[in-house]
């Protein structure tokens, strides 16, 4: 009954468009909405900030930002689209971005201010056929935070740079054993957002798929060595909680995390004294991982000339450096540890330049493919028979290969 | 009556067309129409509208709407997840409907006795139903945590408690206890209530014949209530198949696939692989699932169902 009810709310949603948009000049105040996957009241400050000094110049424009659950934030999005109600901007996801840029549900964004600024890594996901479709706003870089009370607690030292994947697991391993607290934990990975592995298994080399997008990593021999090193520190070594257990570094539950640098936001309070450094170097040695998110222009928008226009003003240079107290820039010239310490009061010039500069600089962008929704199901699926204190991990990693090829290269 | 004879006459005569019959007509649709109104918008039209999805392939992003036929019905008999889902579904409303009937009528037998403080235990089972779902189920995420609630209050007991949500079976057995904790109150104030219209010199009568405990439930008790069984089994069923929530919230379909029941998958389907035209297709197959049990529920109340014989 529910999606059926759903079905018709679609349904209404598509007829009142339907009558909506058969003709109107843009001549009116032009109210955007911009969907975004944060309530952080600092953020939305700043948002809000930006879009009054642009109704300074534009007086007739006015921005709304629309908050989604982030969990399912491009569901939501889809469904709004889908409903005839899709908003005129939206952030998208890393994972989200090979479909919303070849879908065609973008509008080329062709009237960015200092497109040369922009690093090319940083903007290879968005575009397509040498067209940019959305903007990087966000290029995030994976660290690990330390709590580096709790380190004390338990009588290890400080990891610096240069660290390794066997120190960090004991580190984790011996907090566990003498304080109760979890030792690491991959933030968001909660044994389902499985892409936030990539952070571990970057070290052995590996990858989820190859660079074309078509032939499956997963049952390749670095990436098994990878995923029985992540399997022992779960259920032998104690160091990483085990599924069906949380524990929130943020809230002190935890010795070490590794997420992107952009949750330092999330220390601001204070409760214990805290360190970021740099991802433990593997077999491979050193690597770094970034997650993004872009802000694009819905084609369906009515006002889409509008929302570009202040899309513009919004990612222009001086808004980028704003910006970048929270979300690191695809900027070059914002991209020295110099700039960003300017606008990131949290973190020490050489922490940014360690795991914010360096790591952008040689980040892989966390997987993501077209039909990555249901790909990444299926990985979840096979996946969970590998989170057994006794599975076989080549087994299992054959498995998702097994199930995910045919999606990859059909 | 004869006056009413003798107006409507008069007014045949004045009207012509308008005469007291089509008058009482027009009253009578007036008044379903709210409801005719309601069932047409909410009902017969998304029904109409998910079948024509369901011969589209409709992608959103791309903004495309095509055609194909029957190509996703072709496409629903070769997924090769379908028969896992029909089996994952299937066990969970056997499970949620026995669990849910049985637990129901017990609870009901049991709270019908004249003892003192049965009302607040009435109220205290009755309670979860008007408590908000995502809530209640976000709760029992909680308590269902390998270091959760549940298994700290077993390890008092010296038993080691499974991972619920995260191994096969059990996943399966904690969503359908939470969804039967959940709603079992409101089957059992049916039962209660049907249990009241039983007659008590039913029960004297056989006492006196020397009938058991037992004999009485399963001679009269049942077959005096037997309406409201069907009530509730139909209710149960058709809603069992419809449990999203509850899944949506503590497995997302885990671990592997065992917790993905038909109204989950063809969640999935549509809404995050973004394939609206077979999530259509898949919905048509759950009205059609709900439709024959409903149908053979109701055919086989003349064989059980006491005021049917």
């Amino acid at each position: 009954m529910r999606i059926k009810v759903t079905a018709l709310g679609l349904a209404g949603a598509l007829a009142l468009a339907a009558c909506g948009s058969s003709a109107e000049p843009q001549d009116g105040p032009v109210s955007l909405r911009m969907t975004i996957w944060t309530g952080n009241e600092a953020h939305l400050k700043l948002f809000d900030d930006i879009a009054a000094e642009y109704n300074k110049t534009h007086p007739k424009v006015s921005v709304k930002y629309d908050t989604l659950p982030v969990e399912t934030y491009t569901t939501t999005l889809t469904t709004q689209i889908a409903g005839g109600n899709a908003p005129d901007l939206a952030w998208i996801f890393e994972n989200a971005a090979p479909d919303f840029v070849s879908s065609g549900a973008l509008a080329p964004l062709g009237n960015l201010v200092k497109p040369e600024e922009f690093v090319p890594s940083t903007t290879k996901l968005w575009q397509k056929d040498g067209t940019l479709y959305a903007y990087p706003f966000s290029t995030s870089p994976f660290g690990v935070f330390v709590n580096t009370d709790l380190l004390k607690k338990a009588g290890q030292s400080v990891p610096a740079k240069g660290w390794t994947w066997e120190e960090a697991v004991k580190i984790a391993s011996a907090v566990q054993q003498k304080t109760g607290k979890a030792g690491l934990v991959v933030r968001d990975f909660d044994y389902k957002g499985w892409d936030n592995l990539a952070s571990v298994w970057g070290g052995w080399g590996a990858e989820a798929w190859s660079e074309d997008g078509r032939t499956c990593g997963f049952d390749k021999p670095e990436m098994i060595e990878a995923m029985g090193f992540l399997h022992k520190a779960i259920f032998t070594d104690k160091a990483m909680p085990a599924p069906g257990t949380t524990a929130d570094f943020f809230a002190g539950e935890a010795a070490m995390t590794i997420t992107q640098i952009s949750r330092a936001s999330l220390l601001k309070d204070g409760a214990f004294a805290w360190d970021l450094v740099t991802l433990p170097t593997g077999p491979k040695g050193a690597y770094s991982v970034i997650g993004q998110a872009g802000v694009g222009v819905l084609k369906k928008s009515r006002n889409a000339q509008a929302a570009a226009d202040f899309l513009a003003f919004f990612t222009n240079p001086a808004n980028s450096a704003k910006l970048a107290q929270y979300f690191p820039p695809p900027r070059q010239p914002l991209l020295t540890a110099d700039s960003l310490a300017r606008s990131n009061p949290l973190l020490k010039p050489d922490q940014l330049q360690d795991v914010v500069v360096d790591g952008i600089a040689a980040g892989r962008v966390k997987p993501s493919h077209a039909g990555q929704a249901e790909i990444g199901q299926a990985v979840r699926a096979e996946l969970d028979k590998l989170w057994q204190p006794d599975a076989d991990v080549a087994t299992v990693m054959k498995g998702v290969c097994a199930a995910i090829q045919p999606m990859l290269a059909p | 009556m004869a006056l009413s004879v003798a107006r409507r006459a008069r007014t045949v005569s004045r009207a012509g067309w308008w005469t007291g019959r089509r008058r009482d007509h027009l009253l009578g649709y007036l008044f379903v129409a709210p409801q005719l109104a309601g069932s047409l918008l909410f009902v017969f039209l998304p029904l109409a509208l998910v079948l024509t999805y369901s011969l589209n392939e409709w992608n959103v992003l791309a903004d495309t709407f095509s055609f194909v036929g029957a190509d996703n019905y072709r496409r629903l008999l070769s997924d090769p997840n379908v028969p896992s889902v029909l089996m994952a579904t299937g066990l969970f409303s056997a499970g949620l409907v026995v669990l849910n009937l049985s637990l129901a009528l017990l609870l009901a037998v049991l709270l019908n006795q004249r003892l003192r403080g049965t009302t607040v235990f009435r109220t205290l089972f009755f309670s979860p139903v008007v408590v908000s779902l995502v809530a209640w189920t976000i709760v029992w995420g909680f308590l269902l945590q390998d270091n959760g609630g549940v298994n700290a209050i077993l390890r008092i007991a010296g038993v080691e408690g499974p991972n619920w949500l995260r191994t096969g079976s059990w996943a399966t057995l904690s969503v359908i206890v939470v969804q039967v904790f959940k709603n079992v109150g409101l089957n059992m104030v049916l039962f209660l209530a049907a249990l009241q219209g039983v007659p008590k010199e039913l029960f004297e009568a056989a006492r006196l014949d020397g009938a058991s405990a037992w004999t009485r439930f399963r001679r009269i008790t049942l077959p005096m209530i037997s309406p409201t069984v069907l009530l509730t089994s139909i209710i149960t069923v058709a809603g069992s198949l419809q449990v999203f929530a509850q899944i949506a919230v503590l497995t997302q379909g885990g671990p592997g696939t065992s917790t993905t029941v038909l109204v989950y998958y063809l969640y999935q389907q549509a809404f995050q692989f973004h394939h609206f035209g077979y999530g259509a297709t898949l919905s048509v197959l759950l009205f059609v699932i709900v439709l024959a049990l409903t149908l053979l529920q109701w055919r086989m109340r003349r064989r059980w169902v006491f005021h049917e014989a």
